[in-house]
């Protein structure tokens, strides 16, 4: 089996996508982190380096939590998508 | 609507169905609360369905129930980069029903249909947003903008459980006592899964792999075979992943590429890719689990049982959401839901396996941290069975030889023995 991109693997779920994002960072609290786990735990790759900077898409989150416990700052706004609203497994 | 629940769920998981089927049997008016569009929609598992606390709530559940194959081949096998040593237990004599691979989204789905039958409401596609208070006593939830009010709150919402911190329950949510699980769904034709696990019929194979699949990280991989698809993953705290600069869905994809890997999973399709954290500290991380008008259950309290041979939740989820009920009932024949009441809830728990077996193995998470399973014995077991196995024309060495040239630089005959101690106690 050939290796699969983030969004491919992404594109293979369901999701309702919420019109307001239920996680949220906040920039001063992550302004000048060295560690950057959020970067590494989250597995769907919502977290990105961009010039310097952490950036977080709430689109292809799969609501599992990492980031909040992960985050020694405490920088993570974190909560579920409102009722009925993120991925919706088929399998699970 | 009633103006108020004889009990109010939350979170429509094995705790949550369990709770709130046990308690419907009774005929309380129960409400069972799901943020997903369906019961099943969040939530997914890398581990097994053990069936005696189920079949003793819904007798014959697996006649009824989706589950997929039931586990009669328990594999254990020890990864290298290119290696694999496997103990490979097969039974066909033994009780049939003991494990069962599931894939949660239709088995939650069918544990949510019978709580409706049993005359539970279930509403889903509803997110909890806090808890009612009077005073310091829990009487209901906040749930769409909605005030809904109930005798007792039973928390079943899972590792990052909002009601449990909302009550102050002393949560202990931490990089190294979370695990990160990543799976995938691999479609493949019955008769391949079949042949291939050597499996007949509904049976199936349950394998944990320890080794190369986290490179050499604290953590492991697992494979379950279900009816018409592979359930493949890795499992690794938190803690691993960041200080090792690490991502799951890399170890996940090194893990497919491994040689004996690739082979299983060969012409399958990817068809869903998912991921959920287990709360792996055990019984130093639980919560408190009740306070006035409410209790917590499942993976809210944190209980899952990690012993090295596998990790254990669905069945303690089970176990404690019945033992919530029980205590609903009794405190329904009191009409007192204070903590005095509640306390009956972690008496039962202490009775059951429940936390007898996490008060039993209650130090094993600390012995998995030991870095060893994973980058050192893995990789000695494996080269091992090669020496031993490689055929050169030299004269043959012995086997007590082979081990302690293969110890050599990797671990001290010291540690090996301090290792198996202590594996002795605590696992």
């Amino acid at each position: 089996m050939n290796p699969m991109t983030i969004e491919e693997r992404l594109a293979l779920n369901k999701y309702d996508v919420d019109t307001q994002a239920h996680i949220r960072l906040k920039g001063e609290a992550c302004q000048g982190c060295e560690t950057r786990g959020c970067l590494y735990v989250c597995p769907a790759e919502c977290f990105k380096l961009r010039e310097d900077r952490v950036t977080f898409d709430y689109e292809g989150c799969l609501e599992c939590g990492s980031c909040h416990i992960a985050c020694h700052r405490e920088a993570v706004e974190w909560a579920y998508p409102r009722g009925g609203f993120g991925v919706s497994l088929e399998y699970g | 609507m009633t103006d108020k629940f004889g009990a109010i769920v939350v979170g429509a998981g094995p705790a949550g169905c369990a709770a709130a089927y046990s308690l419907a049997k009774e005929g309380i008016e129960v409400l069972l609360v799901e943020r997903g569009k369906f019961a099943g929609a969040k939530n997914m598992t890398g581990g097994v369905l053990y069936g005696p606390v189920l079949n003793s709530l819904v007798p014959d559940f697996a006649k009824e129930a989706p589950v997929e194959r039931y586990i009669s081949r328990h594999v254990i096998a020890f990864l290298s980069n290119k290696s694999s040593l496997s103990l490979d237990f097969n039974t066909s004599g033994t009780d049939e029903h003991n494990g069962f691979s599931v894939l949660r989204a239709k088995f939650d789905r069918w544990f949510a249909q019978k709580v409706e039958q049993a005359g539970g409401i279930v509403a889903t596609g509803l997110r909890v947003d806090d808890l009612l208070w009077d005073r310091k006593r829990v009487v209901g939830i906040v749930a769409g903008g909605d005030e809904i009010a109930g005798d007792v709150v039973i928390a079943a919402d899972g590792v990052n459980s909002l009601l449990a911190q909302k009550a102050g329950l002393g949560v202990k949510l931490s990089p190294d006592n979370i695990n990160q699980g990543v799976k995938e769904v691999i479609k493949m034709p019955r008769v391949t899964i079949e042949e291939r696990f050597n499996l007949a019929g509904d049976s199936g194979a349950a394998i944990h792999f320890l080794g190369f699949c986290t490179r050499g990280v604290h953590g492991g991989g697992f494979l379950y075979t279900n009816r018409e698809s592979l359930s493949l993953g890795v499992v690794v705290p938190l803690q691993a992943l960041v200080e090792n600069k690490l991502k799951s869905l890399d170890l996940l994809e090194g893990f497919k590429a491994h040689p004996t890997v690739k082979e299983l999973i060969k012409g399958g399709t990817t068809v869903e890719y998912s991921a959920h954290l287990v709360p792996a500290g055990g019984l130093q991380m639980m919560p408190r689990l009740y306070t006035d008008g409410l209790m917590v259950a499942g993976d809210a309290a944190a209980l899952v049982l990690a012993t090295g041979r596998a990790m254990e939740g669905i069945n303690f989820a089970i176990a404690s959401g019945m033992a919530a009920a029980e205590t609903v009932k009794k405190a329904r024949e009191k009409g007192d839901y204070s903590q005095q009441t509640l306390s009956l809830y972690e008496k039962l728990l202490a009775e059951s396996f429940v936390l007898r077996d996490l008060r039993g193995f209650r130090r094993a998470p600390e012995f998995l941290k030991n870095q060893r399973l994973y980058d050192v014995y893995p990789d000695l077991v494996c080269s091992l069975a090669e020496k031993a196995f490689q055929v050169d024309g030299n004269p043959k060495k012995k086997m007590w030889q082979l081990v302690r040239e293969e110890m050599k630089g990797k671990v001290s005959l010291w540690q090996l023995v301090r290792d198996g101690m202590s594996a002795r106690k605590t696992i």
